[in-house]
């Protein structure tokens, strides 16, 4: 049955139009998955709830039937808001979302572009989403959100050094920016001689891996590091403004980063869609591939959302100071501590 | 020993975690969400919850006191005297207070129970039903008859904690 896949050789502008059908589909359910199976359901159980009972079963529906909700509203744009940069706003943020999937392997050909930089260009689009959070608060022309955007903007900066300092440490150690050579290099590698399980970075890279997901943590700008949309305060920072389908594309975007930075984490440091044991160019990939990656993408999104639903808020000086003073420095040392191994070894 | 930077972090993530297993184990290892299904399944009330004020007419004397003392002045109260015929043969005729209308408005008042605690004849109780939401903000005005309704579900009185002030009878049954 395998063949059936490799012996395809779809057009340019088939695979192209796959790729889209398969992106606009994917994208969505991803978010659905992590905010009913995380947002609604495990926040829930870790505050002795039982989350949504009554939208189909279980109440596994429930976010459904709130996009739906969310469809109805009224789409409301404030009478001095810059009307373009307010509108084009929530597209930039998903914009960004949607370029992070595009390197993402969910095997060796499961992937949209196949990128030699691939976790380069992760890096550099998710950072695009700086720019929307800025845009949607300056263009709401409301003091919450050009203070959340701020806000917003500050920590955006801070957190992507440390993330991308963190991954440099596994590039140092795999030798290539691809994803796909990253996971094979994880694949191919092994544990004091023994290969059985290969080498997941996870295990030389630890610290890289949580100053990672920290920074990952506040690129969402979730709790811990919900300062640029602190309800408490801000009532919804650089979201106030916004409501009905415009809200609700903020809503998918930030669940879709979450995804595929779960993705990302699990590819650079769990050894994404390989599965111990099987050769990573056989053929199951196909089907193996992005079942293993989803797996692991759950485990790393249920560490995310357990340090959100676990700690309260920073206050804007710790939030700096705990990027500029001790993530970075950590990271700098890891990069450090990892090329020296890499010499000597 | 010294603490260990970071230990609090992680007692906090074990808080989390522990809850969530504690609330997926079936209820019969003692596990179980702390909520319940609630229009399915109703929760216990707890002592003494103020859900509604229930009225128990014959004990009322018309007296005012709840009405003056209502920080909100949301009840209503109207009465006329009437001659009772007397306790013992050629005695006089007693003069008694009959109430014709007994309201309070629920869409005013805050629970306070200030009304309660004043009633001189054990006329006024808490029930915990709480389940009277209305459409239309008037008809949470209760009146005598919907007051006195409340009052099958008026719990038994719960003796206080060991050692607190003895609840007296006001009024002899």
């Amino acid at each position: 049955m395998t063949h059936v896949f490799t012996s395809l050789q779809p057009a340019y502008w088939q695979s192209t139009i796959i790729k889209l059908v398969v992106a606009a589909i994917v994208v969505p359910t991803t978010a659905l998955i992590l905010g009913i199976v995380f947002l609604f359901k495990v926040m829930s159980w870790m505050q002795s709830r039982k989350g949504p009972q009554e939208a189909g079963p279980r109440g596994l529906l429930q976010l459904l039937a709130d996009g739906a909700k969310f469809v109805q509203k009224e789409d409301l744009i404030p009478d001095k808001a810059d009307r373009f940069v307010f509108k084009a706003a929530p597209l930039v943020v998903l914009m960004s979302t949607l370029l992070l999937y595009a390197v993402l392997p969910a095997s060796e050909h499961l992937v949209i572009a196949n990128l030699d930089v691939g976790i380069f260009f992760a890096l550099a689009v998710s950072s695009l989403s700086v720019i929307g959070v800025l845009m949607a608060g300056w263009g709401s022309a409301n003091k919450y959100s050009l203070m959340g955007a701020l806000r917003g903007g500050g920590q955006l900066i801070a957190y992507e050094l440390p993330m991308v300092l963190a991954v440099v440490g596994v590039v140092i150690q795999a030798g290539t920016l691809n994803l796909n050579g990253i996971v094979e290099a994880q694949a191919n590698g092994s544990i004091f001689g023994f290969s059985g399980l290969g080498n997941p970075f996870i295990l030389t890279q630890f610290v890289g891996f949580f100053i990672f997901l920290a920074a990952v943590q506040a690129e969402l700008t979730q709790p811990p590091f919900d300062m640029p949309v602190a309800e408490s305060e801000l009532v919804g920072g650089y979201q106030v403004e916004y409501s009905g389908f415009r809200f609700l594309t903020f809503f998918l975007a930030e669940f879709a980063t979450a995804f595929a930075f779960a993705g990302i984490a699990a590819t650079l440091f769990l050894g994404g869609w390989w599965f111990p044991g099987v050769n990573p160019s056989s053929n199951a990939y196909w089907v193996l591939g992005p079942v293993v990656l989803f797996v692991k993408i759950m485990v790393v999104s249920f560490l995310i959302f357990w340090v959100r639903f676990t700690y309260p808020r920073f206050r804007e000086d710790q939030l700096q100071a705990f990027a500029w003073k001790w993530l970075i420095p950590i990271a700098l040392l890891n990069i450090l501590a990892t090329a020296i191994l890499k010499v000597a070894f | 020993m010294p603490d260990i930077p970071g230990k609090g972090l992680i007692k906090g993530l074990g808080v989390t975690f522990g809850e969530m297993v504690k609330t997926l184990k079936p209820d019969s290892m003692g596990g179980g969400p702390a909520t319940v299904d609630y229009p399915h399944v109703k929760e216990d009330p707890v002592p003494r919850a103020r859900g509604v004020i229930a009225l128990h007419e014959e004990n009322c004397t018309a007296c005012m006191l709840c009405s003056r003392e209502c920080p909100d002045w949301c009840i209503y109260i109207e009465a006329h005297k009437y001659l009772a015929p007397p306790r013992r043969e050629g005695g006089k005729p007693r003069q008694k207070n009959a109430l014709d209308r007994f309201d309070i408005d629920f869409s005013l008042c805050m629970y306070c129970g200030i009304c309660v605690e004043v009633c001189p004849f054990e006329a006024l109780f808490w029930s915990p039903e709480f389940e009277y939401s209305e459409p239309h903000i008037a008809e949470l005005l209760h009146d005598k008859s919907r007051l006195a309704e409340w009052m099958e579900t008026v719990p038994d009185f719960e003796a206080y904690e060991a050692g607190s002030e003895q609840k007296v009878k006001k009024v002899p049954s």
